[in-house]
């Protein structure tokens, strides 16, 4: 008996020093802003996972360096807990809750992929947890009325209206005919419905309509068709493996198409992979290292991608460098609060209205960045074979010429 | 529903020349799938990751600067013993059981396999280019890739060798000779286990095969295995176990089915289709057993 009561006192001891512990590994501690994130390290989305927990953490570094988050007259550090979400919209949801409810977590980083996004939201914003994320751009994440979720990317919906609008203009303001295939996922469908607004409003006319497989790995029907009925524009977006597939298949199919835009060509490294048969492709993009937009912690596109390849070994993604300016957006915020009160942070997050080197930030009503608009480059190669990716749209950022139309492939 | 492929007679020669040299292609997998079928009565889940494996040495030569077409010689060599090891590690303790564990087994691999492919590759899609160009016909009306017409050319050459092997050598002999009946072989001096381990290595080869050459034609993901596997599982259901000639034109039946309800449904129905067909065939087959054993009543 005595030996038992022994043990239960020692078990509960145990369990009262836990309990404590985890309580004292939370949101604010001495001098520390503990974020939370649940990041796809493993799983279909782990090199994209990857890039933006890079993009998290040179952030967390270079404003810890210069300086940290100064609240109520003390300066603090960010720390970020990160868990591996596998790529599982409900592995990523669970989390979140753990993130909040056992870890304490005031405060959320999002994950990658509009998809995970959507499956944290629903439990961030039933806790008044304000999360800034940077890897979820469908259309369905704002238009829910979240109050907490902010998004320093541009909307799904805006990533190619930008090429139809130049196709028109280039067409002398006359309608032109669009062929497009795009996945069935949620991102894909958004970019579609952005080309089918820019369609209304150019009047121009839809006269292929493809839907992609998740496993696509052969679009050989869409090009017959488009061959047979060439359009003006073709339109692809199905992830890397859509990007990969069509400059494959276009180029051992000689398909001639005057505009190829596409999404994706930057996670899918077109250039690298497919060499001079994706040249003339244009890419939506959220990001350039080109364009020139500035701020105090990481200076300009140019020195962000060159610290950024010392520290990685790589050139940034668009991904890591929008992960990075999610960083930035909550230390202007907290800054502006004065103050780690959930709803005080969540107002300054909404009245953000700042540049970074990634773009200028202002959020709408429903959480997404309009003060960012895309843009589109172009892969250009030369003689020798080498490629790169130019900022050809908007015309204000363009570092080269659009090439249109494409060159037909009996000519190259 | 579109029907420009029935208004375009050039459109419809595409179609069909697209799935015939798919369907070649899938031939070879569904062969080795028939084979191990045959012999240890296994059906192998894990069929495509193998073949995705196969792709991705052929994408690592290709990456190291030697050309992928080389894949089709070195990818097979290497899964040859990849397949022995899994044999020896798992099949050969599920190999006399019922067919519910081997696919429970096999199915087991298959995950593993996913998994550790994409902890190895990483997740990002990939494929190796083989620079061969393009075949053009009538006044550029038909575009046959060449890499397809290579991986066709692969796929027979190595389903001929293969049957040669079968009927010629001593082993062939001893594999045949196990299928028709493991006890019968055994008396007679046939080492069933060496048999059946040389068997999955055959099989696990034939996936290399396939493999590069998907590599050169299509793309490859750690998670792109399973659609293989349906589509061999439905090759042999239709054309019986040991029946090669059976095999490839279900093969290339299949890949014309594909393309055309491409054409017509849409390129998302593509796996959506096959299904649909699996699962009308298994129907009617029931229907034709049951018929048949009325009869026998």
């Amino acid at each position: 008996m005595r030996l038992n009561k022994i043990i239960l006192s020692f078990v509960s001891a145990l369990v009262i020093l836990f309990s404590t512990s985890v309580a004292s590994f939370a949101k604010v501690v001495g001098d520390k802003i503990i974020l939370g994130a649940a990041i796809s390290l493993t799983g279909k989305y782990s090199s994209n996972g990857v890039h933006t927990q890079n993009g998290y953490n040179m952030a967390v570094d270079r404003i810890n360096s210069m300086g940290g988050v100064k609240v109520g007259g003390k300066t603090y550090k960010f720390d970020i807990i990160y868990y591996d979400d596998e790529s599982n919209p409900k592995r990523a949801a669970q989390l979140a809750e753990r993130l909040i409810s056992q870890d304490g977590v005031e405060f959320m980083l999002g994950p990658y992929s509009s998809g995970l996004t959507k499956a944290i939201a629903p439990v961030t914003e039933k806790y008044g947890v304000p999360m800034v994320e940077a890897n979820g751009a469908s259309r369905s994440l704002f238009t829910k009325g979240y109050k907490y979720l902010f998004a320093v990317l541009a909307p799904a919906n805006l990533y190619l209206d930008v090429a139809i609008e130049t196709a028109v203009e280039l067409n002398g303001g006359k309608p032109v005919r669009i062929a497009q295939a795009f996945e069935q996922d949620a991102f894909s469908q958004d970019v579609r419905l952005g080309i089918l607004d820019a369609a209304e409003r150019t009047g121009s006319k839809i006269i292929i309509d493809d839907k992609l497989p998740k496993e696509l790995n052969d679009m050989a029907a869409t090009l017959v068709k488009v061959k047979q009925m060439k359009p003006d524009v073709l339109v692809v977006s199905g992830h890397t493996k859509g990007a990969l597939t069509a400059i494959r298949q276009i180029a051992e199919m000689k398909v001639d198409v005057p505009m190829l835009a596409m999404t994706h060509c930057d996670a899918a490294k077109l250039s690298k992979q497919h060499g001079k048969n994706s040249q003339y492709a244009l890419c939506a993009s959220q990001w350039h290292k080109s364009l020139t937009y500035k701020d105090d912690f990481f200076k300009d596109g140019m020195t962000y991608a060159a610290d950024f390849e010392k520290e990685f070994g790589y050139d940034p993604p668009y991904q890591s460098a929008e992960s990075s300016a999610a960083l930035l957006v909550f230390k202007d915020a907290f800054e502006r609060a004065n103050s780690f009160d959930q709803k005080k942070v969540r107002d300054a997050l909404a009245a953000t209205n700042m540049q970074t080197f990634y773009g200028n930030i202002k959020f709408a009503p429903g959480g997404q960045n309009v003060d960012k608009p895309m843009v589109l480059f172009q892969v250009m190669c030369d003689a020798s074979g080498s490629c790169e990716n130019k900022v050809v749209a908007p015309l204000k950022w363009a570092s080269a010429k659009l090439i249109h139309p494409i060159p037909k492939w009996s000519e190259r | 529903m579109d029907f420009l492929v029935f208004q375009y007679p050039m459109i419809t020669l595409q179609a069909c020349l697209d799935g015939i040299l798919l369907g070649v292609l899938f031939a070879l997998i569904a062969y080795g799938m028939a084979l191990q079928w045959g012999v240890m009565n296994i059906i192998n889940i894990a069929q495509g990751d193998l073949v995705i494996l196969g792709g991705y040495i052929a994408y690592f030569m290709y990456l190291y600067g030697i050309h992928p077409a080389w894949g089709v010689i070195v990818a097979p060599v290497i899964m040859y013993f990849v397949g022995i090891a899994i044999y020896k590690l798992v099949i050969n303790k599920v190999v006399d059981r019922d067919l519910f564990i081997s696919i429970l087994a096999t199915f087991g691999i298959s995950i593993l396999f996913m998994q550790l492919m994409n902890f190895a590759f990483g997740a990002d899609v990939v494929l190796a280019n083989s620079g061969y160009g393009t075949t053009m016909l009538f006044d550029n009306n038909v575009v046959l890739p060449n890499s397809k017409i290579f991986s066709a050319f692969i796929s027979i050459l190595f389903a001929i060798c293969l049957v040669i092997y079968m009927k010629k050598s001593k082993l062939g002999r001893a594999i045949r000779a196990t299928a028709q009946n493991a006890r019968a072989a055994k008396i007679l001096g046939v080492d069933t286990e060496k048999v059946y381990a040389a068997t999955f290595g055959i099989n696990a080869a034939l996936c290399g095969v396939a493999g590069a050459l998907i590599s050169i034609t299509f793309t490859i993901h750690p998670y792109m295995g399973l659609p293989y596997t349906i589509r061999s599982f439905m090759i042999v259901i239709v054309a019986g176990l040991g029946n090669l000639p059976g095999v490839a034109m279900s093969g290339m039946g299949l890949g014309v089915f594909e393309e055309f309800a491409d054409y017509i449904l849409g390129t998302e129905f593509r796996i959506g289709s096959v299904f649909l067909l699996l699962v009308l065939i298994l129907v009617y087959r029931r229907f034709k057993l049951s018929r048949k054993r009325e009869y026998l009543k």
